[in-house]
């Protein structure tokens, strides 16, 4: 449809064809956004995401009608994939932005060093002050206790399998890890929870640490085989060459180069654990008290502590702020987990600088 | 130091794939011996049962002998560690430790083998180095990664990791078809000046390379594709590219065959 062009080229190029300029994106954007708000406001709709679908609809619409007309129909279909693609983005940041931004906007309210220092010994649920620090004490103790568990055995299988694992042993780990994958962690706990009946035991932390270390250990294996996939099978025969053993060779040579990988894979694993609740709701039972002592009696856990202070508010404005402000911390610490996986994994990476 | 080579009836297995069939010979110590022969033939799997990397690959064994100065590489109660420590290899491709410096990639055999003093380490080093022609360029950054080489270097540092171990003999599995002609000079010539204290197994492609380091070459075959490889002929290096005994040597060095 570009007559206009071919009319003042004496001799027109077959390479180069009519293109919208670089700014059409954001104008059809813009344009989709005010139709759409245009049609939501005739037609009485009201929610917000309504009007959003209208406009995406529109903007992908709109972005093969305008490029069809202008450019032809093969670069309208490249631009409608990419508008697709920019559309999903769109949709799968916007959820994840407004709940970092409702934590921090909700949680900051109480979050000061009081609130870091403090426990809900002499408090109750239903009055201000108080603070999380014997979640903070129980999570970390809980966490802790399950990573030293988990990612050892862990990365220890994964190397099983990767390094030593051949026929029939091999596929039955692989088989059972994958099945573990897939445990709800409640499945995880009750099954902790029917052996601390069968021992008639009280709850405790570290009974908790056990589930979560079920949780983790196939997160663990996983990400660990891939690892140790891609350290390049020449790196194994230049050691095995030097006449070094293989036991050596994998802890001198596959460990180091695949370290920066296994210790993010540990790490995600570990955020993963950080906030579940189910398990640690029937092993650990949650405490309102100071209790540093993992292996014996009830103790808290963050996760665990948001729940309890949103159900047993009462309609509190004070318990719903406590709880905001826990997950805000709860967030951090995630947040601070992934920064110092990846800082390791950049400072272990095998270098190639000159 | 260095010592000789004696293989009889060998035969190598890739699960139940013959690879090479019934292979017999000589190498001599402080010699280069090169095996050439067209691709898929059996020479890196003959030559990696000289050091019993075969069984390293799932589903690799060997039946027959291959004698170390008299001791039986596959005989009973014989580690295979302990023969890699003697038998040292070279690979096709440089595959220097990327997490560790040149000094460690040099050191790391005698390192990941016992405990080694520093000064001790540091004076194998710089012998190993100074023996693969690589010291002049790298005494400056012994520290940095062996990955910010050159890949004629690297390779060099290969070789210096593999000499750093004093194996008695040096395997080398196409040491310079990754090169360029310039660090294949620089190989060639550190091969001379090795043979006068290790025996050298080199497999090529390259028959000028052959007929340039080698003091006697074996030429392999096999007769058809699936079929197992075997040893056609073995002589000295000169008698196989001037007047060689079988025709398909003759027919393969001149370009005729196939």
């Amino acid at each position: 449809m570009s007559h206009a062009a071919t009319i003042h080229d004496k001799r027109p190029s077959t390479l180069r064809g009519a293109s919208l300029p670089k700014w059409s994106p954001w104008a059809i954007a813009v344009g989709s956004i005010v139709v759409g708000i245009g049609i939501s406001l005739a037609a009485g709709l009201d929610s917000k995401i309504q009007w959003g679908l209208i406009a995406a609809i529109l903007f992908v619409l709109g972005t093969y009608g305008i490029a069809a007309r202008v450019e032809g129909r093969r670069q309208a279909k490249d631009r409608v994939a990419t508008s697709f693609v920019w559309v999903a983005f769109v949709i799968a940041v916007v959820p994840l932005v407004s709940l970092i931004w409702t934590t921090i906007a909700r949680g900051v309210k109480v979050l000061d060093v009081y609130f870091l220092t403090h426990s809900m010994g002499v408090v109750a649920d239903t009055e201000p002050g108080g603070g999380i620090y014997h979640a903070i004490i129980g999570s970390l103790e809980q966490v802790g206790l399950a990573t030293l568990i988990g990612a050892p055995i862990g990365v220890m299988t994964a190397i099983y399998l990767v390094e030593y694992g051949r026929g029939r042993l091999a596929k039955a780990v692989t088989f059972f890890v994958d099945v573990m994958t897939g445990i709800p962690s409640i499945v995880a706990g009750l099954f902790i929870l029917s052996l601390m009946l069968m021992f008639e035991m009280q709850p405790f932390g570290f009974a908790g640490s056990l589930a979560l270390a079920i949780l983790m250990m196939p997160v663990v294996v996983r990400s660990t085989e891939e690892m140790l996939k891609l350290v390049p099978n020449e790196l194994r025969e230049a050691s095995l060459a030097l006449g070094v053993p293989k036991w050596r060779t994998i802890l001198k040579v596959v460990l180091p180069t695949s370290i920066g990988g296994i210790t993010t894979g540990i790490m995600l694993s570990v955020a993963r654990i950080a906030g579940e609740t189910a398990p640690v709701l029937l092993l650990v039972f949650g405490n309102p008290f100071i209790n540093s002592n993992p292996f014996e009696g009830a103790q808290a856990s963050l996760p665990l502590y948001i729940y309890q202070q949103f159900s047993n508010s009462a309609g509190s404005g004070a318990a719903y702020d406590r709880a905001w402000a826990a997950s805000l911390t709860l967030i951090a610490f995630v947040m601070i987990l992934n920064l110092v996986a990846r800082g390791i994994a950049r400072w272990k990476a095998p270098k190639t600088g000159r | 130091m260095a010592k000789r080579i004696d293989v009889s009836g060998l035969t190598a297995y890739y699960g139940s794939h013959k690879a090479i069939e019934d292979i017999s010979m000589t190498v001599e110590p402080r010699s280069v011996t090169a095996f050439i022969g067209p691709s898929g033939c059996g020479k890196s799997t003959f030559l990696r049962t000289l050091n019993r990397m075969h069984e390293v690959t799932p589903g690799g064994r060997v039946e027959g002998k291959v004698l170390l100065d008299d001791e039986d590489l596959y005989g009973a109660g014989i580690d295979p560690v302990s023969v890699r420590r003697e038998v040292g290899m070279v690979f096709q491709r440089p595959n220097p430790f990327p997490t560790m410096s040149i000094f460690d990639n040099v050191a790391a055999g005698l390192r990941l083998n016992g405990n080694y003093k520093k000064s001790e380490l540091s004076d194998v080093v710089e012998k190993s180095l100074k023996g693969a022609n690589l010291w002049n360029e790298v005494k400056d950054r012994l520290n940095k990664p062996g990955s910010g080489l050159s890949g004629g270097q690297q390779q060099r540092l290969c070789i210096a990791r593999a000499i750093a171990v004093e194996p008695k003999v040096l395997l080398m599995d196409e040491p310079c078809s990754a090169l360029d002609p310039i660090s294949t000079l620089a190989i060639e010539d550190l091969i001379g000046e090795l043979k006068e204290r290790f025996t050298i197994v080199i497999v090529t492609h390259n028959m000028q390379q052959a007929a340039r380091v080698s003091d006697r070459t074996a030429f392999f075959n096999l007769a058809a594709v699936g079929q197992p490889g075997r040893l056609i002929e073995i002589d000295d290096t000169e008698r196989i590219f001037s007047n060689p005994s079988v025709q398909a040597t003759e027919d393969y060095i001149s370009g005729r065959f196939g």
